[in-house]
C-alpha cells in the first residue's frame, strides 16, 4: 500500500477511453463498478464536448460478484450495437474488474458473432501500466487491427500518394492543449508542400486506418502515446517515422529536417533551409524576442522544468538554448521512460528527476527556490503557495488549461507561445521584486510548514522588520541561509548584526 | 387515506446503467465536517483519480483524506493487510494527529475480502487512534449513499463516548433526548436546531457532531429524525442497533417540507406547533419573485444523488410541473412520510403524479427527453453539455449536494439554483443560437 494523495498519471483505463472516445463512432463499455465513468465528466467538463461521450458501463454490482457477469457484458454490448451502430466496441477493463479475472475475452468474441461492429477487449494491465501508457497501447491495438483485417479482405492500400503524405499519430481527447498542436502541426505541413494523410485518432474513423500506409511517412509529435503505433508502421509496413517533439525554434528545424532527410531518402528533392531561415529569423518571433534586450534580463535566471516526458524535455531545452536560462533540475513524472529522458537532458540541466510524488517535487523546489517554474497544475499550486511564479506546460491541467483562443505549444506559432509564457512568468517576478522594494502590499510569511524545516530559532523584532523588506523571491534563501549560519555559530537569537554577519559569511 | 395517496405513485424500475458519483465522494464534504477526523480512502488509482478531479481544487488545501492505493502485492496478499494498514495509520497519526481515522472501504477491498471490519478493533488498541469502518463501495451504492453508509458505522461507534449528556439528564428534562442525523454545514444545523428551539424542543446533539469528540451519546428509547433522504441505512442502524425510535417525516428542504419535517417532531415529542403557519406563509412569500419565473414549466430529474423526491416534491409546491423522478435508490419506508408528501403536492397543484424511475438507465432517458422537450432536465456532469449543446437547459444535480438547501431559511437557495439556467438562457435567447451539436 502507498499513501498518495495526488498522482500525476490516470489509471490504465482512462488512456484506453481516451483513445477509444477520441476515434469517430467507437463505442467504450467499461466493465466497472457504477461511479467509475468519471471519465464522461471530464470529457464533458474539460473539453466541453457537445456530444455524450461514447462511454457506457457495464455495471459490475454485487450480483456480478456473486455469480459473474453471465449475459450482462455481451448483452451491453450488443444492445449498444444497435443503438449506436458504431464501428468498433471496444470493451475496457477496470481495475476493479481485472480482479474478478472474468474471461471477458470470451465475452468479446461472443458478442462479435451478434454485433454487426468490430468488438475489441483493451489489452492493458491496470496493477502495472498508466493512462499514457495505456493509451499508447490501446491506439497500436486498434491500428494493428483495423490493418490485419484489411489484410486480410485485401483492402489495404499501400500504394504510396503521388505527392509527399504524412500521417500524424497524436491528436487525441484530453490532452494538452492538443487541438491547438494538431491545427499547428497541418498548417506547417501545408507550408512545407506536403499532403496530410490520416490524422489519428481524434476526429478519424476506424475504416480510413487501412489507409495508413499511403503516407510517405508518419509523425509521432509525442513521446507518451503514438510510439507504439510509429513502430508497429514502420516494422509492417515500411514507414519511416520521426518522433521528434517540433517544439521551440530548434526542435522544430530539427523536426523539419528529419523529414527533408526523409523525403530526399525516397527520391523526392526538397529543401527546406531557406524555409527555416526564413520562418526563424523574420516569421517567427520568438528567436528575435531571445536576442532582444528585454530577454537579456532573463540570463542565468533559475528555474525548474516538471512535467510529462515530451514536454518537460522540449522546455528544458528551449529554456537552457534558446533563452539562456539556467535550469536547475528538470523532471518527469513518466518514469518508465527513464533512459530516453535523461540522455535527452544531458549537459542541459544539473538534475534530473525522474518521481510521482508530489510531495518530493514540492520539497525540491522549496529548496531551490527558483525564480520561476514549468511544471503542471500542482506544480502552479506550490508556486502559490511559495510565491513563486509558474507557467503550466504539462498535463495534469484544469479547465483554464483548455483555452478557447488559439494556443499551440508546436511548431513556429507554438514557439511564440511559449515565449510569451517564459516572459510573463519570469516578469512577473520581477514585478513583484519591484513592488517589495517600494514598500509593496503583501509581506505574507510565505514559506509553510510542511515545505521547510522548522527552526527554534528566534527571530528578533527588527530582524524580523528586516527580513519583511527583503524581496519575496529571496527572502526565503535569505532567512535559511541567516538560520543556517546562526546554527554554525551558535547563534540562538537572530538580530539584525546575525543578519549581515551571515550575509557577509556567504559573499566571502 | 394516505395509503390512498402513495397508491397514486408508480415506480418502475430500469438497468441501473446511469451515471453518478462514486459514493468514495463523501469524503469531501465529511472531513470538512468532522474537523478532527482523517478519511482514508483503501483502493486503488481510479479511486484516486477519481477524488483528485472531482473534488479539484479542494486537493490542494492538503485535505484531511488519502488514499491507501493497492498494489499488486495487496492484491495477490503478498503483503500482509494489517501491517500495511498501521504502517499507513501511524505516519497518518504522526502527520496530522486526527482524532479519528475513517477507513473507506471500496470496490477492490469488497472483491479481495480485506477483513476491514476485523482488522479495525485490533489496530485501534495498538495505535491509540479510534477507526471507523465505512464501505462506500460502487458495487452497492450511488454517490450520497457513501454518507448513509460512513454515518451508520459512526452510530455504531458512538458507545464509549462522554457521558456528558447524563449530567444534563439528570436536571430532569421532560423532553425524550432527540438527536438529528446527516451531515450538514454548521450554518444549516444550527438553523435548524434553531428553529425547532422556537417550538421549545431541545435538539440533544447531531450525527455527525462538528469534532469527534462531540459525537452525542446516543441511549435505547431516544428519539432520532434524519435530515436527509439518503440515509436510510443509518436510520435502521440507530432504530435497531441503538434501539431509538425514528420519526419518521419528509426532509426539511423547501418550506413544505421543513413545516412538516418541524410538525413531525413536534407531534413526537408532544408539543404543539406554534406559528408554523406563519413561518411558512412568509417563507413562501419570500420565494414570489423566483416562482414566477418556473410556474408552469417543466423539469426532469434523471438521478443520481437521492435528494430527488424532496426536490421534486417542493418543485412541484413551486408550481413546475415534473415529468420524471430518476432516483438511483428508493426506501420507501425510510422516505414514506416525503412520498406521501409529494402525493399530496400533486394531487393540491392538481398535475400527474411523475413516474418514479429506480437504477434509471441515461440512455433510454435521454431519448425520453428527446419527446418530452422539458424545460429543465436536473443531471450530472456527463450530460449536462451535450444536452445544453441539444438546446436543453440543465441543472447540474451535484450542486444541490453541496449548496446549502435545508430549512426555511435555504429555500431561496433551492429557487435560485434551479432557476439559475432558465434565467441565463432566457438572457441569450434572443441571439437565436440554441442549439450547437453537429448531429441532428
Amino acid at each position: 500500500m502507498k499513501l498518495a494523495y495526488w498522482m500525476y498519471a490516470g489509471p490504465a483505463h482512462i488512456g484506453t477511453l481516451r483513445i477509444a472516445s477520441s476515434f469517430k463512432n467507437v463505442h467504450a463499455i467499461m466493465h466497472a463498478p457504477l461511479g467509475d465513468d468519471y471519465f464522461n465528466v471530464m470529457s464533458s467538463m474539460l473539453e466541453r464536448k457537445r456530444d455524450f461521450t461514447p462511454v457506457t458501463t457495464s455495471v459490475v454490482d454485487r450480483h456480478v460478484l456473486a455469480q459473474g457477469s453471465k449475459e450482462k457484458v455481451v448483452t451491453n454490448i450488443t444492445r449498444k450495437d444497435k443503438e449506436e451502430n458504431p464501428d468498433l466496441v471496444i470493451l475496457t477493463p477496470t481495475c476493479t474488474s481485472s480482479i474478478l479475472q472474468e474471461d471477458l475475452q470470451n465475452f468479446c468474441y461472443r458478442a462479435s458473432l451478434e454485433s454487426k461492429s468490430d468488438v475489441l477487449l483493451a489489452d492493458v494491465n491496470h496493477y502495472r501500466v498508466n493512462e499514457m501508457q495505456a493509451a499508447d497501447r490501446t491506439l497500436e491495438q486498434i491500428v494493428a487491427f483495423y490493418l490485419k483485417k484489411a489484410e486480410k479482405n485485401n483492402q489495404i492500400n499501400s500504394e504510396k500518394t503521388k505527392n509527399p503524405s504524412v500521417n500524424i499519430i497524436g491528436a487525441y481527447n484530453l490532452a494538452f492543449h492538443n487541438q491547438h498542436d494538431i491545427a499547428e502541426l497541418k498548417r506547417l505541413f501545408m507550408d512545407l508542400d506536403i499532403e496530410i494523410n490520416e490524422i489519428i485518432p481524434e476526429g478519424n474513423s476506424v475504416q480510413n486506418l487501412k489507409n495508413l500506409p499511403k503516407a510517405w511517412f508518419n509523425v509521432v509529435p509525442y513521446r507518451e502515446v503514438g510510439n507504439l503505433t510509429g513502430e508497429y508502421l514502420k516494422n509492417n509496413y515500411d514507414m519511416p517515422y520521426i518522433d521528434v517533439t517540433p517544439m521551440g525554434i530548434v526542435e522544430t528545424a530539427k523536426f523539419i529536417r528529419k523529414i527533408q532527410q526523409i523525403l530526399n531518402s525516397l527520391n523526392c528533392k526538397r529543401s527546406y533551409e531557406q524555409f527555416i531561415n526564413n520562418q526563424t529569423r523574420f516569421i517567427s518571433q520568438s528567436a528575435w524576442f531571445s536576442r532582444s534586450i528585454d530577454c537579456q534580463n532573463l540570463t542565468g535566471k533559475k528555474a525548474v522544468v516538471f512535467g510529462d516526458s515530451t514536454h518537460a524535455v522540449a522546455m528544458t531545452k528551449i529554456l537552457v538554448k534558446e533563452l539562456g536560462i539556467k535550469v536547475v533540475w528538470a523532471g518527469t513524472y513518466c518514469k518508465y521512460d527513464k533512459a530516453w529522458f535523461t540522455s535527452q537532458l544531458e549537459g542541459l540541466c544539473d538534475e534530473v528527476i525522474l518521481t510521482d510524488d508530489h510531495n518530493l517535487v514540492g520539497d525540491l523546489i522549496a529548496k531551490t527556490e527558483p525564480e520561476a517554474i514549468f511544471g503542471t497544475q500542482m506544480e502552479r499550486h506550490v508556486g502559490k503557495r511559495l510565491n513563486i511564479p509558474c507557467g503550466v506546460i504539462s498535463a495534469p491541467v484544469h479547465i483554464q488549461n483548455f483555452p478557447l483562443s488559439y494556443r499551440p505549444f508546436l511548431g513556429y506559432e507554438g514557439a511564440n507561445q511559449i515565449s510569451d509564457l517564459v516572459y510573463n512568468s519570469f516578469t512577473l517576478g520581477m514585478e513583484d521584486h519591484l513592488l517589495e522594494i517600494f514598500g509593496g502590499h503583501d509581506t505574507r510569511e510565505v514559506i509553510t510548514q510542511s515545505l521547510s524545516a522548522d527552526s527554534d530559532l528566534i527571530w528578533a523584532i527588527e530582524a524580523q522588520n528586516e527580513l519583511t523588506k527583503i524581496p519575496g523571491f529571496v527572502r526565503g534563501k535569505i532567512k535559511r541561509n541567516t538560520e543556517k549560519f546562526a546554527k554554525q555559530e551558535n547563534i540562538e537569537t537572530i538580530t539584525l548584526e546575525t543578519m549581515y554577519a551571515a550575509k557577509e559569511a556567504v559573499n566571502t | 387515506m394516505v395509503l390512498k395517496e402513495t397508491e397514486n405513485l408508480s415506480f418502475e424500475c430500469e438497468t441501473g446503467n446511469y451515471h453518478t458519483f462514486c459514493p468514495i465522494s463523501c469524503v469531501a464534504w465529511l472531513y470538512q465536517k468532522i474537523e478532527d477526523s482523517f478519511f482514508l480512502v483503501i483502493g486503488t488509482k481510479t479511486c484516486g483519480y477519481f477524488l483528485q478531479n472531482a473534488l479539484g481544487v479542494m486537493i490542494f488545501a492538503e485535505p484531511r483524506y488519502a488514499m491507501a492505493e493497492l498494489e499488486e502485492g495487496d492484491i495477490s496478499a503478498q503483503l500482509n493487510d494489517y501491517q500495511e494498514l498501521k504502517r499507513l495509520c501511524l505516519q497518518i497519526k504522526k502527520d496530522r494527529n486526527p482524532s479519528v481515522i475513517f477507513w473507506i472501504g471500496t470496490c477492490t477491498t469488497e472483491i479481495i475480502k480485506m477483513d476491514l471490519e476485523g482488522i479495525a478493533p485490533k489496530l485501534e488498541l495498538e495505535i491509540q487512534v479510534p477507526l471507523v469502518v465505512a464501505r462506500a463501495n460502487g458495487l452497492d451504492y450511488a454517490f450520497t449513499q457513501g454518507e448513509d453508509t460512513v454515518l451508520a458505522a459512526l452510530a455504531q461507534k458512538t458507545y464509549s463516548n462522554s457521558q456528558q449528556r447524563n449530567s444534563q439528564k439528570t436536571n430532569s428534562r421532560e423532553q425524550e433526548p432527540l438527536i438529528l442525523f446527516g451531515s450538514l454545514p454548521d450554518s444549516v444545523a444550527n438553523q435548524l436546531t434553531l428553529e425547532l428551539k422556537k417550538q421549545n424542543i431541545i435538539v440533544d446533539g447531531w450525527l455527525p457532531a462538528k469534532r469527534y469528540s462531540e459525537l452525542p451519546n446516543i441511549e435505547p428509547g431516544n428519539f432520532v429524525c434524519g435530515v436527509n433522504p439518503y440515509l436510510s441505512r443509518t436510520a435502521t442502524t440507530l432504530m435497531r442497533r441503538r434501539k431509538c425510535k425514528l420519526i419518521s417525516a419528509p426532509f426539511p428542504i423547501g418550506p413544505d417540507g421543513t413545516r412538516l419535517w418541524v410538525e413531525k417532531i413536534c407531534a413526537a415529542l408532544n408539543v404543539i406547533p406554534q406559528g408554523l403557519d406563519i413561518r411558512e406563509q412568509e417563507s413562501w412569500d419570500s420565494l414570489s419573485d423566483y416562482i414566477k419565473l418556473i410556474k408552469g414549466k417543466s423539469v426532469f430529474f434523471m438521478g443520481d444523488n437521492l435528494l430527488e423526491i424532496s426536490l421534486a416534491r417542493f418543485l412541484i409546491n413551486c408550481g413546475m410541473i415534473v415529468y420524471e423522478i430518476g432516483i438511483p435508490y428508493m426506501d420507501k419506508r425510510y422516505q414514506k412520510a416525503e412520498l406521501d408528501l409529494l402525493a399530496k403536492a400533486c394531487a393540491n397543484n392538481n398535475v400527474r403524479v411523475p413516474k418514479i424511475i429506480e437504477k434509471p438507465d441515461n440512455y433510454n432517458q435521454i431519448d425520453r427527453i428527446r419527446d418530452l422537450q422539458p424545460d429543465l432536465v436536473i443531471t450530472g456532469m456527463a450530460h449536462a453539455n451535450p444536452l445544453e449543446a441539444r438546446g436543453i437547459s440543465t441543472k447540474w444535480s451535484v450542486e444541490f449536494t453541496f449548496a446549502q438547501i435545508h430549512g426555511f431559511t435555504n429555500a431561496k437557495d433551492i429557487l435560485e439554483l434551479i432557476t439559475r439556467p432558465l434565467r441565463r438562457n432566457s438572457g441569450l435567447k434572443e441571439l437565436g443560437w440554441d442549439k450547437y451539436n453537429t448531429e441532428i
